[in-house]
Formats: structure tokens, C-alpha cells, sequence
């Protein structure tokens, strides 16, 4: 039945042999909750910065087992403090994580037990340690090992299954850009997202800042005229946080590196952007670190900082991340595979060790936009079968929660 | 034949070209199936744009298949588009 299959905006044809061969499974773990993961990380979770070098320390002991480190959690106050709690919630959520070890100071603004609970409403085995019960660094790092060695037991011997590729979420990000994301890596990550959404698994576009110019076009793509308001509202409280420490995201763009590079306009500059999750309708707006209520294609309220952008869809539930550069970036995750791809060939050949794909012979005219982006889908399922992209293979750990006040 | 230049849209009229060009290469760009050629007006570094067909003072400069912004003055085909001759319709170029 998938003897031909169209992907995009008139674009690719696939032929089916290999789309039937694959049958559109991959082997992953079939949590309590029903969600599946590509991973079997025992995460350790520090609800504050000031209980992170433990959970490093613990994490550093016993195998499968990875922290996050998290720098905030403490003198957070409204909304900045709920996006916190909502992260890291999300995060322990992530079918990529098995189980979780959540780590507290005792007097940290986020309770160990408020987000162990909610966890563990998820079906999954969490545990706690609060350093000032414990007794102090190494008391609480000892029960940590304890505790985590004895989960690490219990979780190994979970086996993959096969599933279907519906129950993948994508995240994509771009970082590091240039002229030729634009016209290579993007788009092809946009064919592979597409072909994704189409097989019934979900898609998440993030970043405000670089639908600014182009807001216009991605709410005409909203399912709804309110899913359209929404993403407008989006990018104009993005523009008024900015004004807030007197920056400005709209004047001043392009950047002048931009425009000796080629880019004219911020709409030009965008339109590069935005496409990289492909082409489907907009099924929903999501605040930073919120997963999707359905299926197919969700744009995720993130900032333009990359670390800060992956954990946010991580949060959201994302397994996996196509990451698109122009100038090359190591970046991973500690719970998701990170797959890289440049348009760019000298930087695929200065970053080899890092980047997984060369979509270049897009521009060299040796492949086609539709070619590219489905190699890409190819290496998508290739890592949700446990195959580990480079960032993943050199323990690029990278973590950061996006914070939307200062400190109090 | 290597690429020399990317139409991303079918209803784009400009192309990205993907190394520099001196003014009077005859640039050859594919555009969906089919090829087209336009010479250079002027020198086009790598990742710049040029029209590939008339665009009038006024009207849309179209890439991804949308407007990027309002042509200021008329531009012939093979001629550098870029922010001497194209007004951001959304907000304004850097200082």
C-alpha cells in the first residue's frame, strides 16, 4: 500500500520497497503511561542549582544514568517559577526516561516532592534524596547511589518493542545558521518532519524569535483563526520582553553579518526558518516545556537560545531532535538523540566529528531538497532504534531551563 | 553540472546563488523540473540573491514562494537584489 507517497509542497515521491521493508516501526520501550521511548535513562533530577553537583556526583557512579543540570529552581517567582516546575516535571515525563531520582536541597522553592509526584503519576519508579536530611554532600550522594544503582537494576532488563513511527515526537532546531540553512539543511529537515506528521507522529516547531517577520505566514498555516491569534500574540510578547531590557527584535534586523551574508529582510530571513518543520497545518500553540495534547505539527514558545530550546521540547515529551546548522554547533541532550545536519560542506568537513548529515549536495545540485530530507527521516529512525547520532556518542550533555524573569 | 544557483519556489523570481559570480556569468539554476539561465548584471557573492525574471518598482520580491519585501526601484533580470533595491514590508534592515 505505500507504493507512492507524497510528501511536502508538490514535492518528493518515495518509492516504496524500503517504506514497506521498514514498515514504519521502530523498537522502542513502551512505558506505563502508554508513550514509548528510544532511551532507558535513569534521569537524576536536582530541583534547584544548589543541589546539582550532587546529583552529578551520583549520576557520575552508576550506569544509565544521567543528570540534569539545572541551574535554576531557587528565587523564581509567578510564571517564571511555574515554567520551572512545569520542565522539570515534563522532563521526568520523557519516555526517554525510565525512571528518576529526584534530587533536593530542603529548602529549594521547588518541593523534591512536588515534582516526584507528578512523575510518578506518569507510572514510573521515582525516588527522592533532600541533602539537608540526608546529612550533607556525601551522605546524600551515598543514598543517591543507593538508590539509583538499585533503580538501574530494575530498569535494565526492559526490552525494546516494535512500534509504530506515530509514536515519535520530533523536536527541531537550528542553530548557528547561515545562508545556506535556508536553502538545504531546513528545508530537507522540513521533508523529514513532513513525512513524519504524515506517518502520524508529531512534529514541534520552536523558537519566537525567528518567526518574527514571517509570524504572518505561520498563522495562516493555524488549523484554527485562534490557533492563528495565538501565535501572533506569541511573537508581540516575545517583541515587548525584549523592550523590557531595551533590546529590539525587529529593528536591527537583519543583523549586519546577516546582510553581507546575503539575507535582505527579516520576512527573507525567517521564511528560512520556518519551514524546517515542515509544511503542515498548525495544530496548536504550546507555552515553553508543554507537551502536546495530539498528533502532527506544534509550534513550542522557546528562545532563540539553543540549549534552553531543546530541553523545552524535550519537556514536551520530544524523543528525538533534528538539529539544523550552517556553522556548525556540538550541541546534545542528556535524555534525546541529537541529529545534525549542515547545507554547509566546509563546515561538515571542519566538524565531521560532529555533524551526522551533509545535506551540501543539495546546493552542489547533487541531490535533491526531497532526497536529503528523507536520508534525514532514515537517520530519525535509525536513532529511535538505538543507533547513537554524534552528539550523542561524545556525551554532549548540554542543559539549560529557560528562565522569563531575573532572579528575586 | 554543479548547482550555480537554488529557485527554492516554483513561484520564487529571484535565485540564491551558491558561489561568488563575477558580472557576466551566464548562471544556470534549476527550477522544478526545468532549467533557466540568466546572465549577471553585476558581481553576486556566494548566498546572494538576482532576479531571474523583471520585477517592478513596487512589486513582490518572492523567495520560499513568498514576499520577502517591495522592490524600490525596477529590477532586470540577472540584476543583485538585495537591500539597495528591496524594502522589508515587516520591519527595518540593520544599522
Amino acid at each position: 500500500m505505500f507504493t507512492m507517497w507524497k510528501v511536502g509542497v508538490g514535492a518528493a515521491v518515495l518509492e516504496g520497497s524500503i517504506w514497506e521493508q521498514m514498515k514504519m516501526e521502530f523498537l522502542g520501550y513502551r512505558r506505563a503511561d502508554g508513550r514509548v521511548g528510544i532511551r532507558n535513562h535513569i534521569a537524576i533530577i536536582p530541583t534547584s542549582v544548589c543541589s546539582s553537583t550532587v546529583a552529578c556526583n551520583i549520576a557520575a557512579q552508576v550506569p544509565g544514568v544521567v543528570s540534569l543540570a539545572n541551574q535554576q529552581g531557587c528565587c523564581q517567582l509567578g510564571t517564571d517559577h511555574e515554567q520551572t516546575v512545569r520542565t522539570l516535571i515534563g522532563l521526568g515525563k520523557n519516555p526517554n526516561v525510565a525512571a528518576a531520582l529526584v534530587i533536593g536541597l530542603g529548602c529549594d522553592g521547588i518541593t523534591v516532592d512536588q515534582v516526584a509526584e507528578e512523575i510518578a503519576a506518569s507510572g514510573k519508579l521515582v525516588e527522592v534524596v533532600v541533602i539537608q536530611e540526608a546529612g550533607g554532600t556525601l551522605q546524600a550522594t551515598a543514598e543517591g547511589v543507593h538508590k539509583a544503582s538499585r533503580i538501574a537494576r530494575q530498569v535494565a532488563h526492559l526490552q525494546r518493542e516494535k512500534v509504530s513511527v506515530s509514536e515519535l515526537t520530533l523536536a527541531v532546531e537550528c542553530g548557528g545558521s547561515d545562508f545556506t540553512s535556508g536553502l538545504a539543511a531546513n528545508p530537507a529537515a522540513g521533508v523529514a518532519a513532513d513525512m513524519l506528521t504524515t506517518w502520524g507522529g508529531t512534529a514541534m516547531l520552536a523558537v519566537t524569535t525567528e518567526f518574527i517577520g514571517a509570524e504572518h505566514i505561520l498563522a495562516r498555516r493555524a488549523k484554527t483563526p485562534a490557533i492563528g491569534e495565538e501565535i501572533l500574540h506569541l511573537v508581540g510578547r516575545c517583541e515587548e520582553r525584549a523592550k523590557l531590557v531595551n533590546g529590539d527584535l525587529r529593528n536591527g534586523q537583519p543583523t549586519p553579518r546577516n546582510i553581507s551574508g546575503g539575507i535582505t529582510t527579516l520576512e527573507e530571513k525567517s521564511l528560512g526558518c520556518i519551514y524546517r518543520a515542515g509544511h503542515k497545518p498548525i495544530q496548536g500553540v504550546l507555552p515553553y516545556g508543554e507537551a502536546p495534547s495530539g498528533k502532527g505539527l506544534y509550534v513550542m514558545d522557546t528562545p532563540g537560545q539553543d540549549i534552553e530550546t531543546i530541553t523545552g521540547l524535550l519537556a514536551g515529551g520530544a524523543q528525538v531532535a533534528i538539529f539544523t546548522t550552517g556553522r556548525g554547533t556540538p550541541t546534545g541532550s542528556p535524555l534525546a538523540p541529537v541529529i545534525k545536519v549542515t547545507g554547509n560542506a566546509r563546515t561538515y568537513r571542519m566538524m565531521e566529528e560532529n555533524i551526522d548529515i551533509d545535506a551540501s549536495s543539495i546546493l552542489a545540485g547533487e541531490e535533491t531538497v526531497d532526497q536529503v530530507g528523507q536520508r534525514l527521516f532514515e537517520e530519525i529512525i535509525k536513532a529511535a532504534n538505538g543507533h547513537l547520532p554524534k552528539a550523542e556518542s561524545l556525551r554532549h550533555h548540554e542543559f539549560g531551563i529557560h528562565r522569563i524573569s531575573p532572579s528575586f | 553540472m554543479k548547482k550555480q544557483a537554488v529557485v527554492i519556489n516554483a513561484k520564487d523570481n529571484v535565485a540564491t546563488v551558491v558561489d561568488d559570480f563575477p558580472a557576466g556569468t551566464i548562471l544556470n539554476y534549476a527550477l522544478g523540473h526545468s532549467e533557466g539561465t540568466v546572465q549577471l548584471l553585476q558581481d553576486t557573492p556566494m548566498g546572494h540573491k538576482c532576479a531571474i525574471c523583471e520585477i517592478l518598482a513596487g512589486a513582490d520580491v518572492i523567495k520560499y514562494g513568498e514576499s520577502i519585501g517591495r522592490a524600490t526601484a525596477n529590477i532586470n533580470p540577472g540584476e543583485h537584489v538585495h537591500v539597495h533595491n528591496v524594502e522589508s514590508r515587516r520591519g527595518r534592515g540593520g544599522s
